[in-house]
């Protein structure tokens, strides 16, 4: 049987589901939009419940070169396991630039301004045996 | 209104002192500071000072004394030092008290700062999935800012050629060592486009400096330096900082930048005015960005600059002459205090191998950091 698959955060991103999208909050008085909408970063009253776009423009990057400390980082890897993983910023228009973990970390692969789409990746197993599941962005192919 | 000065200044050697408390280096260099100027400790009628993770400042009055003296606990992040100075100068200003301390002290453990999500207001998933570093966040800001402005990554490397060369210079500084352009470029690559010797790491110091009334001042020195300005300001809507999981579509200006046109405007100077510059290098693109933020050129010109040496202590705009955070590390508490500690030996002319010639008249200092706020100050001597 397939592990049970779930999210690192409930309200994150839409889970399960055919086509994942981002869960953020947009602010009726100015239209700022805020991710994730889990964060009160606007009273509910004031604001909308949104699902972000999944394409967008990648805005800046970089390669994380080393384990992060554990805590708060909870990632499967040891020092001897580790590797680099790219992190950026995706800009979705009309909406907000979120970051997110990449799915490359080959500095060739990426260019500021490239096309970008958001996907579902592995991210480590939990004390139950389940496969948590989190989001990152990858470079549209073609 | 009094003008504010400081007529002294001591300081803990910064790097790695075993045996030796963040508290007891911050008392060290509050003990030289009064020798500075020949004053005693209870001479002093105030205090300001802070630590990020070396404890609370005010029990300096153990190892000080108790003379039971008004003693404010300052914790504003990368800007404490400076918040600490800024409540100096106002009390001073205000006519409260004329003379008093701010100090400013720490002692991190080793390696990259631990961050937890909590105490910055976010959720745990954030810091769970690797996306929680200050090294992230400076990698991703100049990588943005080099292609933006078609900066070369060697500009990274002179930045940090620069820093260990007037490290060499200065007795107090933590890497004092001179590190070849090639050995910068070629050093482990932390987080893209930034490799090793490139940042700063947390460290431990201590710095101290005695404010005073003009009046008071001059009983006790013939050589006040002037504090023409201070200034602290925080972020606004859509500037770019660290532990941002989102950021606006529409960039605003740094915080740096309002906080030096408010240090500006306040002495009556401009950048062109400062002799001698201490800006916020966390690592080599802070410096980089910060050039341009404080106003001592336009986005782009920091290539041509840097490789026609006018940074250097011999340059036009002499920056970061104490060898600044990478070679002196980071004490998150102390570090806006040395930039002021440097500028002041400085324009004394005290400062030995690494002084700028031509009797420097106008420094500036500032600071930058987490959660995304500035200080900077503009000292005459």
């Amino acid at each position: 049987m397939a592990k049970q698959q779930v999210p690192v955060q409930e309200g994150l991103f839409t889970w399960p589901s055919d086509n994942p999208q981002l869960i953020a909050r947009r602010e009726k008085k100015t239209g700022r939009v805020y991710f994730p909408a889990i964060h009160n970063y606007v009273a509910d009253e004031d604001s909308e419940e949104v699902l972000l776009g999944t394409r967008g423009k990648l805005y800046t990057w970089t390669i994380q070169g080393f384990l992060p400390k554990n805590p708060p980082y909870k990632g499967p890897e040891t020092v001897e396991t580790f590797k680099p993983y790219g992190v950026g910023y995706i800009e979705l228009p009309g909406e907000v630039i979120v970051e997110s973990r990449l799915t490359t970390a080959d500095p060739k692969d990426l260019k500021i301004g490239m096309e970008m789409e958001m996907t579902i990746i592995p991210f480590r197993e939990d004390e139950k045996g389940n496969e948590v599941v989190t989001f990152a962005f990858a470079p549209v192919k073609g | 209104m009094t003008d504010v000065c400081i007529i002294g200044i001591g300081i803990h050697k910064f790097g790695r002192t075993d045996g030796m408390s963040g508290r007891q280096q911050g008392a060290f260099a509050v003990r030289e500071a009064l020798k500075d100027c020949g004053l005693e400790w209870p001479d002093i009628q105030f205090a300001f000072g802070g630590s990020a993770a070396g404890g609370n400042a005010d029990s300096l009055v153990n190892e000080l004394g108790l003379t039971g003296i008004q003693f404010v606990n300052v914790s504003n992040g990368c800007a404490t030092g400076g918040s600490a100075l800024l409540s100096a100068y106002s009390a001073i200003k205000a006519g409260q008290y004329d003379v008093g301390v701010a100090v400013g002290f720490d002692k991190h453990p080793r390696g990259a700062f631990n961050a937890d999500p909590k105490s910055s207001g976010l959720e745990t998933w954030y810091g769970e999935t690797g996306l929680m570093l200050t090294t992230q966040f400076f990698g991703m800001k100049i990588q943005k800012y080099l292609h933006d402005y078609d900066l070369s990554p060697e500009v990274l490397g002179l930045v940090a050629q620069k820093a260990f060369r007037n490290g060499k210079l200065n007795p107090n500084a933590w890497r004092r060592e001179e590190v070849d352009l090639g050995t910068i470029m070629n050093s482990e690559m932390l987080s893209d486009p930034l490799t090793k010797y490139m940042f700063c790491s947390p460290a431990e110091g201590g710095v101290a400096l005695i404010l005073a009334s003009e009046k008071v001042a001059r009983r006790y020195t013939n050589r006040p330096v002037f504090l023409r300005a201070v200034s602290m300001k925080t972020r606004h809507y859509g500037s770019f900082e660290v532990f941002s999981p989102y950021l606006a579509l529409q960039r605003a200006p740094a915080p740096t930048v309002f906080a030096s046109k408010a240090a500006y405007e306040m002495a009556g100077l401009g950048p062109e005015d400062m002799h001698v510059i201490q800006i916020q290098d966390t690592e080599s693109g802070a410096e980089i960005m910060h050039m341009a933020e404080n106003g001592f050129c336009k986005d782009g010109e920091q290539e041509k600059l840097l490789r026609e040496g006018a940074t250097e202590i011999t340059g036009r705009m002499p920056m970061n002459t104490d060898g600044g955070c990478i070679a002196n590390g980071e004490p998150i508490g102390a570090s806006g205090l040395r930039q002021v500690y440097e500028v002041v030996l400085q324009l004394r002319g005290e400062a030995g191998a690494r002084q700028v010639q031509n009797n420097p008249k106008s420094g500036y200092t500032h600071v930058y950091g987490a959660p995304g706020l500035s200080a900077c100050t503009i000292l005459q001597n």
